[in-house]
């Protein structure tokens, strides 16, 4: 099954409808709580990176009897050192972003440690692809 | 496949209700289903908050009450009542004049359910500190938001706090009180005078415990009827009743807003109103919100003082209650045998844990994902063909809610009436098949001609 959500760059107060959605339709399909839970927070945290330092972005989200894979990509600036990005703590948001309580660093790290796969390929002004994938059993 | 029914106090009134979509509209769990021109409450979602009682425009909906004379079954009759009971008279009505009315009812004892607040506030405290992988707390104080949690939010089952809210640690304290006073288990009645229906379901199908510690419900609107009764015929002149409590100024805000979220360090926030609850566990669920450590939710407006069974306006009847509180902080002197419930503390202590509240979510599909799967396809098919305009001329709040209900063989697409009108147009149905797919979901009465001068 697939479904594929749109991101808007830059608007906050939409920031975390897509992964909401899709915690929506995992609660349907009975997946365990748990597993609910940590691809939720991934997905919002990915999310939230799309509308921080995007211009827009699609969210797209395939569910296959095992697993979950989130595809996430956006036209943006691109991460230029992705080894740097995975870094905790390491954040190039601007000042503003940290006032509204995000942009914190540790947005990647956090998505890692609630994925079971991670894969992220980026292209300096271009756009980031992340795919994130959890085993549904 | 489902566990035994779960009781409800909340009862449609079939011959009152008018079937017109007002409470299936607000129900906060999508519970709620016209059928035949009656609304129709599913027992397994249904969280007995009350929205549908509040929004129900010809009062069809009641709470469902244990018959008073029930109470002269029991040689000892303690009425427990609730804090905010005292927030619904006019200031010039003594709370020993209310006492007193209440004792002329036939209890035998009359206490107020917060008293025993600190022994929780104590167990509490020492709770957050050894479970603190737990975190966010939530407080165990509203049955509405425990089976919320429970069939909307399975995960956070385990972080509602498992200890017994204040009711059930006071009547633990009061029978056991006068258990030592010499009387039999059998002979000790306690009954609740309850602000809300969900504290009803609570004492009749309780989560995490096996019984009840309360032997009945009395509504809170039929007490405050009976006093003000007495108080106008002069019933109840002479005060005989002495009062016995251990209020103070923590007990008696205890089940308003923020009674609860301002006892304990950390981060603690308040949340009422059912809606505004929701919206914020979407957003602890998200970890949108994070580095929280106590949540007190609670399913009314302004908490209890906006349950479902009370008659004042809520803010004056806080109003009354914080002044009231006021008075019991500047007076402590006046407050009797303060000692004695120190006395039980170690015992309610013992006994303040629940068992495990289990998750009984409806949201999922079906048990096997597969199923779930298929019949997700099938929704989002139903879907494409449905008006998305959430009519609810099907009987069903949204169309989202008829795409799901007809998955599962609990209605028929043609139950819409735009579907209907575009197969009648195509020759698919008869008008008549169109006309009486209608008369099942409103119901025969609806289409009978009015005459002009009915009202």
């Amino acid at each position: 099954m697939e479904f594929t959500f749109f991101i808007e760059g830059g608007n906050f107060s939409k920031a975390g409808t897509a992964s909401s959605e899709v915690k929506k339709i995992l609660k349907q399909l009975n997946v365990d709580s748990k597993i609910i839970k940590r691809t939720v927070v991934s997905l919002y945290e990915a999310e939230v990176n799309v509308v921080a330092h995007a211009f827009e972005g699609n969210m797209n989200v395939e569910i296959f009897p095992d697993k979950i894979i989130v595809r996430i990509e956006d036209k943006g600036p691109g991460i230029p050192d992705i080894d740097k990005a995975m870094e905790k703590g390491f954040s190039t948001a601007t000042s503003k972003v940290r006032e509204m309580g995000f942009g914190a660093g540790m947005g990647l790290p956090n998505i890692k440690k609630n994925s079971d796969q991670m894969n992220i390929s980026s292209k300096v002004n271009v756009g980031t692809i992340l795919e994130i994938v959890n085993y549904l059993k | 496949m489902e566990k035994a029914h779960f009781y409800h106090a909340l009862k449609v009134v079939e011959e009152v209700c008018i079937g017109c979509t007002h409470c299936m509209n607000v129900c906060p769990t999508s519970a709620i289903r016209v059928k035949n021109g009656i609304a129709d409450i599913n027992k397994n979602a249904c969280v007995d908050c009350g929205e549908c009682l509040k929004s129900c425009p010809v009062n069809a909906i009641i709470v469902e009450q244990d018959d008073f004379t029930q109470i002269f079954n029991f040689k000892q009759r303690v009425a427990l009542l609730p804090t905010v009971l005292l927030g619904q008279f006019p200031d010039d009505i003594s709370e020993k004049k209310i006492y007193s009315v209440i004792h002329d009812l036939g209890f035998t004892h009359v206490y107020e359910v917060d008293e025993t607040v600190d022994v929780l506030k104590e167990a509490t405290k020492s709770y957050m500190a050894k479970h603190h992988q737990e975190r966010p707390f939530i407080s165990s104080f509203c049955p509405a938001i425990v089976r919320l949690i429970q069939v909307k939010f399975p995960a956070f089952v385990e972080h509602i706090i498992h200890l017994k809210p204040v009711i059930d640690i006071s009547a633990l304290f009061y029978r056991k009180k006068l258990k030592e006073e010499g009387f039999s288990d059998d002979e000790i009645g306690i009954f609740y005078v309850t602000p809300c229906a969900a504290k009803i379901a609570a004492v009749k199908s309780p989560v995490g415990e096996e019984k009840s510690f309360i032997d009945g419900v009395i509504n809170m609107d039929f007490i405050y009827n009976k006093v003000l009764l007495s108080i106008k015929q002069n019933k109840s002149e002479e005060i005989k009743y002495e009062q016995n409590k251990h209020m103070s100024r923590r007990s008696i805000g205890w089940t308003l807003t923020n009674g609860e979220a301002s006892q304990y360090s950390g981060r603690c926030l308040a949340i009422d109103e059912i809606h505004n609850v929701i919206e914020v566990l979407e957003k602890l669920e998200n970890e949108e919100i994070a580095d929280v450590d106590f949540l007190e939710l609670r399913a009314c407006d302004h908490s209890c003082a906006g349950g479902v069974l009370t008659t004042e306006n809520r803010f004056l009847a806080i109003e009354r209650l914080r002044k009231r509180g006021d008075w019991y902080h500047r007076n402590k002197p006046i407050i009797l045998e303060e000692k004695e419930i120190e006395e039980y503390r170690p015992y309610l202590l013992e006994n303040i844990s629940i068992k495990s509240i289990e998750p009984r979510s409806i949201l999922s599909l079906d048990s096997d994902m597969m199923e779930a799967m298929k019949k997700m396809q099938k929704i989002n098919r139903i879907l494409k063909v449905l008006p998305g305009i959430d009519c609810g001329a099907c009987g069903a709040p949204r169309c989202q809610a008829l795409a799901e209900d007809v998955v599962q063989g609990k209605a028929k697409m043609t139950q819409c009436v735009f579907l209907q009108k575009m197969l009648t147009k195509e020759g698919l149905i008869t008008p008549q098949e169109s006309f009486d797919i209608s008369e099942n979901t409103w119901g025969v009465k609806r289409f009978e001609k009015k005459k002009l001068n009915d009202h």
